[in-house]
């Protein structure tokens, strides 16, 4: 159940994508991102999903990956679907039934968000699927750089952000195992309403803050042990190139842009 | 309550890159009042296996029988299972949460049902077999040492009061002394009729205690028997990166400087092992 969660987590296989400079593939989610919400008509979905099947091609990653990216969002998808579905304004009514009212323009807008959420998560997850958390904060950090100079914090924020996708996977074991270790005395987490659900969880919570803030404080004497102290001077063991496979990818992310702005 | 494993494997994450295989073809049985030591290098499958005794893992192949009824069948009660094979997980002290010792004891046989004077009685009962401080009931675990938060563990899942207790590496990371009292602690719920599968690397303990040993490398079953019968293959143990125990070694020292002792399991076998070839009086 928790291994469900594939945000974060690296997919092992060598592609296309993969290979890729990871300063190239954070600005290409980007663009995509905006690309997911330029296009305003049904029809602007036409391309993107085409782009994400091919994408998922070039990248070596079967589609059951990525809708399992897509399953932990299912409740908040209801929800923006829902929401979208009785609360906008409309002219044209589908169906009218006590006060529930149903609106065209309501429909639309309902799909649209829903379908905009599924494509945001499975770009960010393409991209945390096929690049290693090291390059992708790498990428991130360089990106980031220019903006040093006038005092962002561009290494620190790298480094929580690497340590952070570092721990996920680290923690979700350590949940499953938490969870298991109450299963065998007897507890229970999959029923009872949402109340008794939310109180199941403390036999859950507790012993993972716990280690979590355990093994923050490990990591940071570890990590002062071995001389860390922020990012000044220090040198790197790859160095970033872009190449001409970024180049082709930029042009298909580019196709795309106007493959929407053309459709609207 | 016998459990009984019928040619059980288990395969992580199958049908990704990865998935790996943990357990391949395991067939053996666990008798009533066994204490049964399962010992394996590090990845050979131990803590797979003992997460099959009591349904929290699937087998992908195979069945696994308690009291003759397959655990994974359909209308298998998953919760009175577990209470009947209690496990404790490897470094157990991480899945406290209550506020006192006493609640947290209490959070199994809780679960089960219990309550008032009941439960009074099941978590006192189960703390006494733990033979910590008395105070320490009404302590936060999180004030207690590491070796103290491992019996509080032992003791929430002893609460339970199953029939088979299944502990991984109950004793790993702890001091010699915390190490000894604990075997003993477990030597005793042995004793008081509790059927044990017992994960652990310390040969010396296993040599002592255990009635049954099962060795498991790289995901199979590579030996089963009796200490005595394990422990004489002391070579082919040792190719599989395991220790034997120290009883043994010394009597394999013995017997190449020339005393003919058998292998002996405790000290006081040894001693006696001694004593008879060098043909003085035993006081053992
Ligand atoms: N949750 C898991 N997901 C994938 N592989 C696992 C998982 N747990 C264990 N394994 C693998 O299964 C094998 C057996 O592990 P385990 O049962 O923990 O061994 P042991 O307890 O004997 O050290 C190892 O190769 C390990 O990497
Ligand atoms: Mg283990």
């Amino acid at each position: 159940m928790l291994k469900d969660i594939t945000l974060g987590q690296y997919y092992p296989v060598e592609s296309f994508v993969h290979s890729l400079d990871p300063r190239a593939k954070i600005v290409l989610t980007i663009v995509f991102m905006v690309a997911v919400f330029l296009g305003s008509s049904l029809f602007a979905a036409i391309p993107i999903v085409l782009f994400i099947l091919l994408t998922a091609r070039l990248a070596n990653l079967p589609i059951k990956m990525l809708l399992k990216g897509i399953k932990p969002l299912r409740i908040i998808l209801i929800f923006t679907f829902v929401l979208n579905l009785f609360f906008t304004a409309g002219d044209t009514i589908l169906v009218e039934w006590w006060k529930i009212r149903i609106t065209r323009e309501g429909l639309m807008s309902a799909v649209r968000f829903s379908l905009r959420l599924v494509f945001l998560v499975t770009g960010a997850s393409v991209l945390t699927l096929t690049t290693q958390p090291v390059a992708l904060t790498d990428g991130l950090e360089r990106l980031l750089s220019p903006l040093a100079k006038i005092g962002f914090p561009a290494h620190e924020l790298a480094m929580m952000m690497s340590i952070a996708l570092r721990f996920i996977p680290t923690l979700l074991e350590e949940a499953d195992k938490i969870m298991k270790a109450q299963m065998a005395r007897g507890a229970d987490f999959e029923s009872g309403n949402l109340i008794q659900r939310a109180k199941a969880m403390v036999p859950l919570l507790v012993p993972l803050f716990v280690s979590a803030f355990r093994r923050a404080g490990d990591l940071a004497m570890a990590m002062e042990a071995r001389c860390y102290h922020g990012g000044r001077g220090r040198t790197r063991l790859r160095i970033l190139k872009l190449g001409k496979n970024d180049l082709l990818a930029a042009l298909g992310t580019c196709a795309l842009v106007a493959a929407v702005i053309l459709i609207g | 309550m016998p459990i009984k494993i019928e040619h059980m494997s288990h395969t992580y994450q199958p049908g990704t890159p990865f998935k790996s295989d943990a357990l391949e073809d395991i067939d053996f049985t666990i008798e009533d009042g066994d204490l049964l030591a399962l010992i394996g290098h590090t990845g050979s499958g131990k803590s797979t296996l003992a997460q099959h005794l009591n349904g929290l893992l699937t087998p992908t192949a195979g069945r696994v029988l308690v009291d003759g009824q397959d655990i994974n069948g359909k209308d298998v009660n998953r919760r009175a299972l577990r209470q009947r094979v209690g496990l404790l997980f490897q470094y157990a002290e991480y899945q406290l949460f209550e506020e006192t010792v006493y609640k947290d004891i209490a959070f199994g046989p809780k679960n089960q049902g219990l309550s008032g004077e009941k439960l009074d009685r099941r978590v006192r009962a189960a703390f006494d077999k733990v033979h910590l401080p008395p105070e320490t009931l009404e302590k936060s675990p999180f004030e207690l040492s590491g070796g103290q938060m491992r019996r509080v563990a032992l003791a929430g899942v002893v609460a339970m009061e199953p029939e088979v207790l299944v502990l991984d590496e109950p004793i790993a990371g702890l001091d010699p002394k915390g190490r000894d009292e604990l075997t003993e602690i477990i030597h005793e719920l042995h004793r008081g009729g509790v059927t044990i599968v017992l994960i652990s690397h310390n040969m010396d303990d296993v040599a002592r205690i255990a009635t049954k040993v099962a060795v498991l490398e790289r995901g199979r079953l590579a030996m089963l028997g009796t200490p005595r019968e394990i422990f004489s293959r002391g070579d082919e143990l040792e190719a599989m990166g395991l220790d034997v125990p120290q009883t043994i070694q010394l009597c394999r020292a013995l017997r190449a400087g020339g005393l003919e002792v058998p292998d002996c399991l405790t000290g006081e076998e040894l001693c006696e092992a001694i004593c008879a070839a060098k043909g003085v009086p035993s006081h053992a």
